[in-house]
């Protein structure tokens, strides 16, 4: 058993952070193998991170633009004075259950990562070789899908802030009523264009699995989709936070 | 994802000119849609020149100027110049066919999120232009876009449709800019060669590097401006948009739409100043987006046509950062008659002269590498030489309008023209041509004709400084911008004579753009065939053929042992050593 199994696998292709093998730092990657697995793994980390970076731009730019416009004063002809024309709008009960489904759906995602950096460490040495492949599939169909898993409940989260929309359009609250509303849709239709695309992207993880890819590919498209979705998850609990509170 | 990195070289004619994955061909991609752009923001510009002299001209395409006609000259001149020619050709065009090599990687991190940010540009350059021919033409709201003017669809021509592809046009751009952006920052990070450490880099790479970071940071924020102000426009929020403007006779206006209970939609509350904190808070960065790579250009070139070592390689590492992080904490100087408090003016204003000290650091460098110098006077040094005169004598106007008691009397006069054109546009593009200048042996393989190079910049130069110097005296004088007609009013008319020596001399700068044009192609097929290394530079761009093959390296990958600027170092058999040269050769 011990001679089929490579312990040194996840050190070779990363598993969460830590066991990210450290690269030559004299330069960038330094032995000129831009597609050895490790370097691929980091550069898409690194070029997540970033991503993401200009993200959080995006939403400090609301979030200012949310305060400032929630403490503007506008002129009063019949009370001659500046009063604020900000009302705050209930928010429907159901981004409680979706903020949960979200939630979950992290940890649905980190199960899929876990199982598929178990079985990069389980796998035969040449794992990531397309021909060492059909010992894999086993293993593939006796793993809880995990992945689809947190598809579905991503996919839930969007039909759920749908579900949100219509509660409020039900109510005469459209995106022109107060700004307060207005800010409410431009918040959570900027963050559910963002988790689209994380849906995508996690369909995608799937479609690699499917396909057959090589399994360091997979563990990359799963591992940058992750940073991506976690941060979707927190960036969706500090909207609903900020609308929460600062109402 | 799953594309190949070090992908094998297309053979087809789409996926090798077209749909390229190659940053080489990405990066002239670049520069040509840069090239096609500053032909129509010039023509923009030369019709401008000739309404202010003769108002009554029947233009070519625009037939006789109306004023909000010449608003719309103004707003496309400066969009198409500032996004699709000053933050495409110095960062997107040079910067993506040089950085890679020069940090010895066979390409860019992502090639398909390259090439989807280049498609992404020409795209958005593609909708600006169909504002022109869309009813009611172009927008007019310039190119800072002010609310309530750029919100309001009934406040003039060219604000209804031709507005909304403006804002969808900068949408594109911006989010181009970004894949660009994250794409340029990984490639710095994780993509050098071995050896190649990050004090190892040339000052091209360093100023490609910093742009990208301020890109990253400030193009979300105008995207975020451009979504809010696309729903104040279509679904009648008041998110910048005030009660109570009356707008052409009208109190609250329908923008073309209704709300869902049939009733007009009423503006209420919204705040003009916070589009103006959004922009700006790009709209500075974006400045500094713009001038960066000029700087990493003119670095390099001063060091390799002095032979000479850069004075002070650090020193201007680091001003160049602080100028990056100093450009974040500015932007309410082009906001100084806005209102604000004058707490924070004092404020804006002491962080404005503060970035004078980075700039100064990198001026007294350029003049220190300069000084003792054997100088190779090629074309590119003149235009190198050039971007530092006009840096000079465009930055030197900052200091004046950083204070606010100084700028509310020069706000929106020609001085702030004279100013922005000299440091941000032609030092710009001065840099510009630098670096077409330079490299051209390297991307076509030939050389460009020196004597066209050098009736070009002479002309090109003075030209320069006769159009936008006079501008400084025009905005003392109280000769306030955007003015349409110049011959209708008493208090300009001792001016006029300024004007018309300004617009003959932008006739003649104009001109001799055709003498580069000309160079340009001419060269490509008929230049004197290049060698290798023709300017006896050190970086690792002059190690492989001209132009490189589609991994750079021929599959070798380059080991760094130099830093970038070892020139006429003593003990050393000739005056330059390369990068890639044994650790050997060095005599300490």
């Amino acid at each position: 058993m011990a001679t089929t199994l490579s312990p040194v696998a996840v050190d070779q292709i990363g598993g969460r952070g830590p066991t990210l093998a450290p690269p030559p730092r004299d330069g960038g990657w330094g032995g000129g193998r831009p597609d050895d697995p490790r370097n691929r793994l980091r550069r898409y980390r690194i070029g997540m991170l970033f991503a993401l970076a200009a993200v959080v731009m995006l939403f400090v730019s609301f979030t200012s633009a949310y305060i400032v416009r929630q403490g503007m004063g506008t002129w009063s002809d019949a009370s001659a004075r500046y009063v604020t024309d900000w009302q705050p709008i209930s928010l429907p009960p159901i981004l409680w259950i979706n903020t949960v489904i979200l939630l979950l759906s992290s940890f649905t995602l980190a199960m899929a990562q876990r199982t598929l950096s178990r079985k990069l460490r389980t796998a035969p040495r040449g794992g990531t070789s397309p021909a060492a492949e059909p010992a894999l599939i086993a293993t593939d169909q006796r793993s809880i899908p995990w992945l689809g898993i947190t598809l579905v409940l991503g996919a839930g989260f969007l039909v759920g802030q749908l579900l949100a929309w219509e509660q409020l359009r039900h109510l005469g609250i459209f995106v022109s009523t107060n700004p307060s509303s207005s800010f409410f849709y431009v918040l959570t239709g900027t963050h559910g264009i963002h988790l689209l695309g994380g849906v995508l992207a996690l369909a995608y993880a799937g479609l690699t699995s499917l396909l057959r890819k090589p399994l360091a590919t997979r563990f990359l498209v799963v591992d940058v989709t992750a940073l991506y979705w976690h941060f979707m998850d927190f960036l969706w609990i500090y909207i609903f936070a900020l609308l929460h509170f600062a109402r | 994802m799953s594309e190949q990195h070090a992908h094998a070289a297309p053979t087809g004619f789409i996926r090798k000119y077209v749909f390229s994955l190659d940053h080489k061909v990405i990066g002239m991609q670049y520069y040509f849609l840069a090239l096609v752009a500053v032909f129509v923001g010039m023509f923009l510009s030369l019709f401008i020149r000739i309404h202010l002299l003769w108002p009554e001209a029947n233009l070519p395409w625009f037939g006789h100027i109306k004023p909000e006609q010449y608003l719309t000259l103004l707003t496309m001149h400066g969009t198409i110049m500032i996004f699709f020619v000053l933050t495409t050709a110095p960062q997107s065009g040079f910067g993506n066919y040089f950085l890679p090599i020069q940090i010895g990687a066979p390409d860019m991190a992502f090639p398909t999120l390259n090439m989807l940010s280049f498609w992404t540009t020409f795209v958005a350059f593609v909708v600006m232009l169909a504002a022109f021919f869309v009813e009611g033409g172009a927008p007019l709201a310039g190119w800072t876009n002010y609310v309530p003017l750029s919100a309001i669809p009934s406040a003039g021509p060219g604000l209804g449709l031709g507005e909304d592809l403006w804002i969808v046009s900068i949408a594109l751009f911006c989010v181009a800019s970004l894949m660009g952006a994250l794409n340029f920052i990984t490639t710095t990070l994780d993509l050098r060669a071995r050896g190649m450490s990050l004090f190892r880099m040339p000052l091209t790479c360093w100023a490609w590097f910093v742009t990208a970071m301020l890109a990253l940071l400030a193009f979300g924020v105008l995207l975020a401006g451009g979504i809010l102000l696309l729903l104040d426009r279509n679904l009648g929020t008041s998110f910048f948009v005030p009660g109570g403007l009356n707008v052409s006779g009208n109190l609250s206006f329908p923008p073309g739409g209704l709300n869902p209970g049939g009733h007009p939609i009423t503006h209420i509350g919204g705040s003009p100043l916070l589009w103006q904190h959004l922009f700006w808070f790009f709209g500075h960065p974006e400045v500094y987006i713009a001038i960066l790579p000029g700087m990493g250009v003119a670095s390099q070139l001063l060091s390799t046509f002095s032979r000479k070592p850069i004075f002070g390689y650090k020193a201007m590492v680091y001003a160049i950062l602080a100028i990056g992080i100093l450009g974040f904490l500015v932007w309410g100087h082009h906001m100084f008659t806005s209102g604000m408090s004058p707490y924070s003016a004092f404020a804006f204003s002491v962080m404005t002269m503060a970035i004078g000290v980075p700039s100064a650091i990198k001026t007294f460098n350029w003049l220190g590498t300069l000084w003792g110098g054997r100088i190779r006077f090629a074309t590119p040094m003149l235009f190198a030489i050039g971007f530092v005169s006009l840096f000079v004598s465009g930055g030197l106007s900052g200091p004046f309008l950083a204070q606010p008691i100084l700028d509310i009397s020069l706000h929106d006069t020609y001085f702030v023209v004279g100013h922005f054109h000299l440091i941000m546009g032609v030092a710009a593009i001065f840099g510009i041509f630098a670096g077409t200048y330079y490299w051209f042996p390297k991307m076509f393989g030939r050389m460009m004709n020196e004597t066209l190079g050098k009736i070009h910049f002479f002309i090109t130069l003075a030209g320069t400084y006769a159009v936008f110097m006079p501008m400084h005296y025009l905005g003392m004088a109280g000769h306030l911008r955007r003015y349409s007609q110049l011959t209708e009013l008493n208090y300009l008319r001792p001016l006029m004579g300024l004007q018309e020596f300004m617009s003959y001399a932008a006739f003649i700068t104009i001109a001799a753009q055709f003498v580069f044009v000309f160079n340009l192609f001419w060269s490509m097929k008929k230049g004197k065939k290049a060698e290798i290394n023709p300017w006896e530079a050190t970086t690792l761009e002059w190690t492989v053929p001209s132009p490189p093959p589609h991994d750079n390296f021929g599959g070798v990958t380059p080991v760094v042992n130099h830093g970038p600027y070892e020139y006429s170092v003593p003990g050393a058999s000739k005056d330059y050593i390369m990068q890639t040269d044994p650790a050997t050769v060095t005599a300490h």
